[in-house]
């Protein structure tokens, strides 16, 4: 673990800017360390992390993205869950389930549909958009600063995992009442999910942006 | 490495700190030059916003108690039940596990919610009972369980999907759970509007707070 050098000299701040770092958290000024591969850089007053660098982490993360995508897509057409009851079967797919809201409740199936399919999808096509032509050592792409930004603004709302929790919950509750049975789009989501956390631990924010100041 | 000479905010140094990438511009800098984010010091609006969306999401969260969160038709019943309903009857029939669960998330998570954005907006404005580090965690914590509170509604909308079985059982959605899911995000809005630098400027002797109010109103610490 590194900490950054703080800088207490005011009249470094005019020469360049371009070395200082202001934790986002709490407004912190450093001088940017040297971060070495697979070390972290923390705010000494709020421990926000600053710089996490990963040797290779673009090509990784654009390989991650691609698998999530494709899964999410999968997931969504294939057989999610089924129950059995009293002889009686009833399945249905993620978009069934996103659309179990109806009526007056119909503008709820919009946003589960949101926050489970399309803002997951968007973020990693945003994200592919942007690493795509940095990885090769070209210049970043027309849009990649507006692309990532939104795609860094949509990170709160995309819920995916937080989907996966509730089909958990939900099967709890209605286990001993019914049979379920798990379709090929349950276990897509679940190696779905664990992809999304792992892709976004692996991305440093810092030296992204920085890649695309170039 | 070791910290070295005193800790300096950008504002201290006449500078302003981008929070999406980190860069640092001179002050009265509109748009940051790496990012292209808009710039802001401190955000003066965000106790306002802080405030109005909190209120909004506590006015939806009333209805997604009191109206029924799922419509359960059987052979032999119809029965609707609400949050604590729900939880209370799964309790009855001896499944004590899934409704403290039901009850941490639906209850306790949304109320904690409610009760530490307030706390932490009544400390930047009236000056902080506790150290800024311990602030700053609760900002982070409830930043982190805030859209975790969406479980609920997702449990709904599998449940009503599922238990479609004709006659024998079938799951509705009730109205409480659009309340719910509203409160949600006004609540994940007003943790968003949030601006945790303020936690900090409170915290230290000579800042000037800049959050639209007069600066006695403040008292101030030394920093720990």
């Amino acid at each position: 673990m590194t900490r950054p050098q703080s800088d207490s000299d005011p009249q470094n701040a005019g020469i360049d800017l371009d070395r200082l770092i202001a934790c986002p958290g709490c407004d912190a000024v450093y001088t940017a360390p040297r971060v070495e591969q697979h070390e972290r850089a923390y705010c000494a007053r709020c421990h926000h992390v600053l710089i996490a660098p990963r040797r290779k982490a673009g090509k990784q993360l654009i390989a991650l993205a691609l698998t999530v995508l494709i899964l999410i897509v999968a997931a969504s057409v294939f057989p999610f869950l089924a129950i059995d009851a009293g002889g009686l079967h009833h399945g249905a797919s993620i978009l069934q389930t996103a659309f179990a809201f109806t009526g007056a409740l119909s503008v709820l199936s919009v946003a589960v549909l949101m926050f489970i399919v399309i803002i997951p999808m968007l973020r990693l096509v945003l994200l592919i958009y942007v690493l795509a032509p940095i990885i090769r050592d070209r210049p970043p792409a027309r849009w990649a600063r507006p692309a990532f930004r939104l795609s860094e603004a949509l990170l709160p709302w995309s819920m995916a995992e937080i989907f996966a929790l509730g089909c958990a919950v939900a099967l709890v509750k209605i286990g001993d009442m019914a049979h379920v049975v798990f379709g090929p789009a349950a276990w897509m989501f679940a190696v779905l999910v664990v992809i999304v956390v792992v892709t976004d631990n692996l991305m440093c924010r810092y030296s992204i942006w920085k890649s695309l100041e170039n | 490495m070791e910290v070295v000479g005193e800790l300096k905010t950008a504002r201290e140094m006449g500078l302003v700190g981008c929070t999406r990438c980190s860069r640092v511009s001179p002050m009265g800098t509109q748009y940051c030059p790496r990012c292209g984010s808009a710039l802001q010091s401190r955000d003066g609006l965000s106790l306002q916003k802080v405030w109005a969306w909190w209120l909004v999401g506590l006015m939806c969260y009333v209805p997604a108690n009191l109206y029924p969160m799922l419509e359960t038709r059987t052979l032999v019943s119809t029965e609707s039940n609400t949050i604590v309903g729900g939880a209370v009857e799964l309790a009855q029939h001896g499944n004590w596990g899934v409704a403290l669960i039901i009850l941490a998330a639906s209850v306790l998570i949304p109320v904690a919610k409610f009760v530490l954005i307030a706390g932490l907006a009544i400390g930047v404005w009236r000056g902080p009972q506790v150290s800024g580090q311990r602030r700053h965690f609760l900002y982070e914590v409830v930043e982190y369980i805030g859209r975790w509170s969406m479980i609920d509604v997702f449990v709904v909308a599998i449940l009503s999907a599922l238990v479609q079985l004709q006659a024998l059982a079938s799951i509705t959605p009730g109205r409480a759970s659009l309340f719910f899911a509203l409160s949600v995000i006004f609540t994940m809005l007003s943790a968003q509007s949030f601006d945790s630098r303020l936690i900090w400027d409170t915290q230290r002797r000579g800042d000037a707070p800049d959050h639209g109010l007069a600066s006695d109103d403040v008292r101030k610490e030394s920093s720990a």
